[in-house]
């Protein structure tokens, strides 16, 4: 392992992924900053630039505009009240009350330090646990994808945000999305309606831009936009020890509950981040101190959150399984760049997986350096009225799409995607496990096909050997907990901490 | 007072992934369909239009059960300026250039806001259009005409 971190460091201290490295966190932090987008939108409308880069590159620059916005996010939530992202919302809570009682500095520290503690863990679990995993994956059959696959949509579906019952018809629309354009075996066109553009299926950037970016933009113009920035100027204030004392123990307990729920299809950092303040609350000696200022409930959440958007990528990396949104991103990404995600890549391309893991602990201590010392002009950023961002991000949307293709086309259809994902997010459907159902979608029908063929047509197949099984009994339980009822009010509550976004 | 359906996002979200699922089958139905062993192209897409329709109708059931009467409000004026924002942008990029391209799109995008002050318009646009064309035209290098006729300035 030592010699596979080295080849990774010398991979991403090239003096060019270094630069893309350090463009990726920066933009991400910055965008990250900036009221009303979110990391998805941020990747989302960025990622069309980096598709003239090298795939390392672009990979790395897409990783550090990941959990950049995501590092921006906690400023915004602890500054103004106003989570930069889902993940955040619960850093509100008692970030945003040390604000109040001039205690800014401390709790950004605070955060930026347990972000940091977690990022590195993190990457150390990646490191670890991608090549076994990776490994065993490359064992499994046909059987084994489908009901991995399986798991992870519906676990996307069920754990996510929102009702369970439209995740899943999310769901079933993402594979139906996915499915347009010529069939790989036959060469039928299905639902191509004539248009000779969807002939190669509707593009990537199209879908992921107009379901996050444009439907979000619609979604921020229409509600009110109150945003008061509460701190002007961000006093100097390291913490003190006391307050270090205090959060090192719920760092330590966040970065476990984040790097067990990244692993998992569909939690991802928004629900890791409130498991871990439910947690800290819980063992708390004195719990009512949470909600006015509690260091611990800083701390917490921000490892959780943090830990859970590195770990994420081991199921991403390693299995070509994206399990949130975000890594739908990822995975997409590296289909653009002419890669295959999945098991292969650790053996094939081992520059590529160990470049990302060494710049993701690279990238999470630039943001350290980046972020404590730059708070102020952060701070200042909070000022830009969204009338200025808002035609902007139209802007990059639109240029976005038509620099993939040079085709108007895509635009049109982007737009098109956009007000279907303005229905769909008034109609409460979150839009992510769509995204996920799109990017498996072709992938889980050749698995389907081959397993079905190899099986002369016996589905019992699927229950018969050990580890499809497995997976198709954590479905089953996945779909169980749908209807237990402790797991849903556990929903209503993670849905309701405040306006997102 | 009766319940109010078309405020229901149960039944609306229903109605509309009950559609799309059996359009989804009717339009299956022209491709093959194979069998379990040997799936045609039909196969896959028929199933998944299937079990979208059966979420749709659940959804549709729920939504008349519980009776939602919270009046569901569009909003129709950012989603059209955007929208058209977008098609206009497509629109014109092949043919009059990116800078025209780019100055409608801000306006039409503008104008979907609460407030439109045309100044601040104008320089955002000025500004944003001058970033687009270092980093797309002159960065990467992309093959775009600026205005009819000129690629380079």
């Amino acid at each position: 392992m030592i010699e596979n971190l080295f080849l990774g460091f010398t991979v991403a201290l090239s003096l060019q992924n270094l630069a893309y490295c350090f463009a990726g966190v920066a933009l991400g932090t910055l965008i990250g900053v900036l009221p009303g987008i979110s990391p998805l939108v941020a990747i989302g409308m960025l990622f069309p630039l980096t598709f003239t880069l090298p795939p390392v590159a672009s990979l790395i620059m897409l990783a550090g505009i990941y959990y950049g916005a995501q590092y921006g996010g906690s400023t915004t939530a602890i500054l103004v009240n106003l989570p930069g992202e889902t993940a955040s919302a619960v850093t509100c809570l008692d970030g945003y009350q040390m604000a109040r009682q001039g205690r800014a500095g401390p709790a950004l520290a605070v955060a930026a330090l347990a972000s940091f503690f977690a990022g590195c863990v993190g990457t150390l679990l990646i490191a670890l646990v991608g090549p076994p995993l990776g490994e065993w994956a490359l064992a499994f059959g046909p059987w084994e994808y489908c009901a991995l696959m399986t798991m992870g949509l519906v676990g996307s579906a069920v754990l996510a945000r929102g009702d369970a019952v439209k995740g899943l018809a999310m769901v079933a629309l993402g594979l139906l999305l996915g499915l347009v354009g010529a069939d790989v075996n036959s060469g039928t066109v299905r639902y191509g309606f004539g248009v000779a553009e969807l002939f190669d299926g509707i593009g990537f950037t199209v879908i992921a831009v107009g379901l996050f970016a444009v439907a979000e933009i619609v979604m921020n113009l229409e509600s009110n936009e109150p945003r008061q920035v509460f701190t002007d100027k961000v006093p100097r204030l390291m913490p003190s020890r006391t307050d270090l004392k205090e959060a090192s123990w719920p760092t330590v307990r966040g970065t476990v509950v984040g790097a067990l729920f990244g692993i998992l299809p569909g939690t991802g950092p928004a629900l890791s981040s409130f498991a871990a303040y439910m947690l800290e609350k819980k063992i708390a000696t004195d719990p009512s101190r949470f909600g006015k200022g509690a260091i611990e409930g800083v701390a917490a959440p921000e490892a959780a959150n943090n830990a859970a958007a590195q770990t994420g990528f081991i199921p991403a990396l390693t299995l070509g399984i994206p399990g949130t949104a975000v890594m739908a991103l990822m995975i997409g990404a590296m289909v653009m760049q002419g890669l295959t995600p999945g098991p292969g890549v650790i053996a094939e391309k081992p520059e590529l997986f160990w470049g990302i893991v060494a710049s993701m602990w690279i990238g999470n201590l630039m943001l350290l350096v980046l972020n404590l010392p730059l708070v102020g002009l952060w701070v200042r950023l909070l000022r830009v009225p969204y009338r200025w961002l808002f035609p902007s991000i139209v802007m990059f949307c639109a240029l976005g799409n038509y620099s993939v293709s040079s085709n108007p086309v895509d635009v049109y259809l982007c737009a098109g995607i956009g007000v279907l994902g303005y229905v769909l997010a008034k109609l409460e459907c979150e839009p992510a496990p769509l995204l996920l159902g799109y990017v498996l979608g072709p992938l889980l029908e050749e698995h389907l096909r081959r397993a079905m063929l190899l099986a002369r047509g016996d589905p019992s197949t699927f229950f018969t050997r050990p580890i499809s099984l497995a997976f198709m009994i954590a479905t089953a339980l996945l779909l169980a907990a749908m209807i237990a009822p402790a797991l849903r009010a556990a929903r209503r509550l993670h849905k309701d901490p405040g306006p997102t976004e | 007072m009766k319940p109010n359906l078309l405020g229901s996002k149960d039944f609306l979200a229903g109605l509309l992934f009950l559609a799309i699922g059996a359009g989804a089958m009717v339009v299956a139905r022209g491709y093959h369909f194979g069998t379990a062993m040997r799936m045609g192209s039909g196969y896959f897409p028929t199933m998944l239009g299937g079990i979208l329709a059966a979420f749709g109708l659940f959804l549709v059931l729920r939504g008349i059960k519980t009776k939602e009467k919270a009046a569901l409000t569009w909003g129709w004026k950012p989603l059209a300026f955007i929208t058209v924002s977008m098609v206009l942008f497509g629109f014109l990029m092949t043919r009059l250039g990116l800078v025209p391209a780019l100055v409608a799109l801000f306006f039409a995008a503008a104008l979907g806001g609460r407030e439109f002050r045309f100044g601040e318009v104008l320089a955002l646009t000025a500004a944003m259009t001058a970033f687009a064309v270092g980093v797309f035209i002159y960065v990467l290098k992309l093959p775009y005409q600026l205005f009819p006729g000129i690629y380079f300035l």
